[in-house]
């Protein structure tokens, strides 16, 4: 599509560990267009993170590799991209938001200096002008008192105020694309509920794509317009946030659907779990990774591994059975 | 204003359906840490009210959910219970037995009747012994292994109970999935049969295909083997599903109790209907519809709790009085109680 602000094209990445080689992100494609909010949804293990650091070229190697793949940004491929040319759209016009605000801020800088640092950076904006660029970020994250807490440390912020700190970091050089990774699972609900919609109503206004790692197919459901769902290291099923949950077509997805109890479901009716476990990416079948757990599953899902293709208007699913909710 | 706490509490009444068996009473219980300043001359500069003025009555066979955000007292509220705290003040009486005061001996007979089960399925478990024996542990500890026949079979007896093959016994817990090993931790809590079981987040550290897993098991098991539960999770959700009735709590209070679908569909509390709002719901045309009341801020320290009602700096129906008159925790009958100046009439 000539409109996507961001096209990743049969990514793979492929770990190096002890127990051999591990293939973390297999063979996924997806798009991002101008203004849109695209999740991805997964386990643990499923390769979600994997594909957002690889977006960003910040897989550790060794033990990691990016070993093929296209990931187009604004013309360019971004895994051909020198060293130096990645630094300059890493946090420039692709910014990321990690799950642990703490670990990602520098505990011996003040805030200040790490909301201003980017616009330093990227703009070459003098540091003065950098600091005053920063404290009307941190009003427009809604912090309290942004010139005072300017000069405050990390360790003075609360969980959810560090993220704001991190969603303003993000939003400094006004960024085109936002990868934010898992970014409430460490908050409280209720200002989980805040950080995204601040997040959401921010990129509405600068016009900015959002892709949104979760495990919480409630977190898709209210702000995703367009949802791939990972398992094993592929992409299983992808589709528009409503035609998803409307009519999943891949056993994987109507068997999470089944499993998460509802707060509006009708309450004490046994769940329907997904038997078994995540799949192991060490020892994945030769076929299709979750045929080890899948109710329908056939000899071919077994033996040969099911493409990603079309089943509705930009819905496509790898499986080779008819499902339906 | 303590006194006037605990004169309210002693006259609540039970909330709590009738004609059932009571089999624990927590009565105005409070769990206060010290803080302290100095590493020779120790000396107390504030207190952790962690758990401050909790009452509630639950009755055999019945699940009480506890959910509120962190900080709000709920596991400290659990390990109380269990007497594996000390609290400060308060009454506990479990299976008509006031065990408030019991030292460690008293306790051990009462240990049987109640267990844990907890939320790290990684750290709760010892990484050098085989499953048959932490399975078994408890039956040793309390001296119920004499017989090595009967403990053979006792223990092979749990792990079949909650769904782990046999020769899983003989295995290590890291060759297990976060699941299996919850399901270890269930069959170690119940090795002593006991009545009542804490469950503080034993779902919240699993993948979601496996909580549904674990979450039905607690349910069968409960079916067959009458258990109580108190289920400790920051997830509404999955405490709606589990529980007959929840308690939120909020800064060591609980603010409202209910029945799960009164308190679902009719919330009170200003603070419940936030949570409930806060967490969204797997479907996005339902998301759409769904009211957004969004509460400010985050939760305050439990050093220095708000004054008058402790929710107020967030509550977007605060009033004058809620800053200054602390909201008693008033039954409103059928099983629901609230502690807010909105829906209490005055006496």
């Amino acid at each position: 599509m000539a409109s996507s602000l961001l096209q990743v094209r049969n990514l793979t990445t492929r770990f190096n560990s002890e127990r051999g080689r591990v293939i973390a992100v297999d063979q996924v494609s997806f798009d991002i267009g101008p203004g849109e909010t695209v999740a991805i949804v997964g386990e643990s293990g499923s390769g979600k993170s994997v594909t957002a650091l690889s977006i960003m070229r910040l897989i550790p190697t060794p033990p990691g590799r990016i070993e093929t793949g296209e990931v187009i940004f604004e013309g360019r491929d971004l895994l051909k991209l020198e060293d130096a040319a990645i630094r300059a759209i890493r946090g420039n016009k692709i910014a990321m938001i990690f799950q642990e605000p703490m670990s990602s801020l520098n505990p011996a800088l003040t805030v200040g200096m790490q909301v201003a640092e980017p616009i330093n950076l990227h703009r070459g904006s003098p540091w003065g002008k950098a600091m005053e660029l920063a404290k009307e970020l941190l009003g427009r994250v809604r912090i309290p008192d942004a010139a005072r807490r300017l000069a405050s440390y990390p360790h003075q912020y609360s969980g959810g105020m560090r993220q704001r700190v991190m969603i303003a970091m993000a939003l400094a050089c006004q960024p085109r694309l936002i990868i934010a990774d898992e970014p409430t699972t460490a908050l409280d609900v209720t200002v989980q509920a805040q950080i995204l919609d601040l997040l959401k109503e921010l990129t509405r206004e600068t016009g900015s794509s959002l892709l949104l790692i979760t495990h919480d197919l409630g977190l898709v459901a209210r702000y995703a317009d367009r949802v791939a769902v990972m398992y094993g290291g592929r992409i299983v099923e992808t589709a528009p946030a409503r035609e998803l949950y409307k009519n999943p077509r891949h056993p994987y997805t109507l068997g999470l659907m089944a499993s998460v109890p509802r707060l509006d479901g009708e309450a004490g009716r046994p769940l329907v779990p997904i038997e078994g476990q995540p799949p192991d990416l060490a020892q994945l079948p030769p076929g299709c990774a979750f045929s080890p757990r899948c109710r329908s599953a056939t000899d071919p899902c077994r033996v040969s591994r099911p493409p990603l293709v079309e089943v509705g208007e930009r819905h496509l699913k790898a499986c080779f059975n008819d499902i339906r909710a | 204003m303590t006194s006037e706490l605990n004169g309210a509490a002693a006259k609540m009444p039970t909330i709590a359906a009738a004609g059932c068996e009571e089999i624990l009473r927590v009565q105005d219980l409070k769990v206060h840490f010290p803080l302290t300043k100095g590493i020779i001359i120790q000396r107390q500069v504030g207190t952790v009210q962690a758990v401050d003025g909790v009452s509630f009555a639950l009755q055999r066979g019945d699940t009480l959910g506890l959910v509120g955000e962190s900080g709000c007292g709920k596991s400290t509220t659990g390990l109380a219970i269990l007497r594996m705290l000390d609290p400060t003040a308060g009454r506990i009486v479990f299976e008509g037995e006031d065990i408030t005061d019991h030292d460690k001996e008293r306790m051990r007979p009462i240990r049987r009747r109640m267990q844990m089960v907890y939320q790290d399925p990684y750290g709760s478990l010892n990484p050098r012994m085989k499953v048959r024996d932490i399975v078994g542990e408890p039956l040793e500890v309390h001296g119920e292994a004499h017989d090595p026949a009967a403990y053979r079979e006792r223990v092979d007896r749990l792990i079949g109970l909650v769904g782990l093959l046999p020769d899983m016994a003989e295995r290590y817990p890291h060759e297990f999935s976060g699941g299996q090993r919850q399901r270890i931790g269930i069959a170690r809590a119940l090795a002593l049969e006991p009545s009542l079981i804490v469950c503080d987040e034993p779902v919240s550290a699993l993948d979601v295909s496996i909580q549904a897993q674990v979450v039905n098991l607690f349910m069968e098991l409960q079916e067959r083997l009458g258990l109580t539960y108190i289920f400790i999770a920051h997830d509404l959700a999955v405490v709606r599903h589990i529980s007959d009735r929840i308690a939120v709590m909020y800064l060591g209070r609980i603010v409202e109790i209910a029945h799960r679908d009164e308190l679902y569909k009719r919330p009170l509390h200003p603070y419940t209907e936030a949570l409930l709002a806060a967490i969204p719901v797997a479907d996005p045309e339902v998301e759409a519809r769904r009211p957004r009341a969004i509460v400010k801020g985050e939760v305050p320290s439990a050093l220095k709790p708000p004054s008058g009602c402790r929710f107020h700096p967030r509550c977007p129906k605060a009033m004058d009085k809620c800053k200054t008159v602390d909201p008693v925790l008033t039954d409103l009958g059928a099983g629901r109680a609230v502690a807010c100046h909105l829906h209490v009439v005055p006496a």
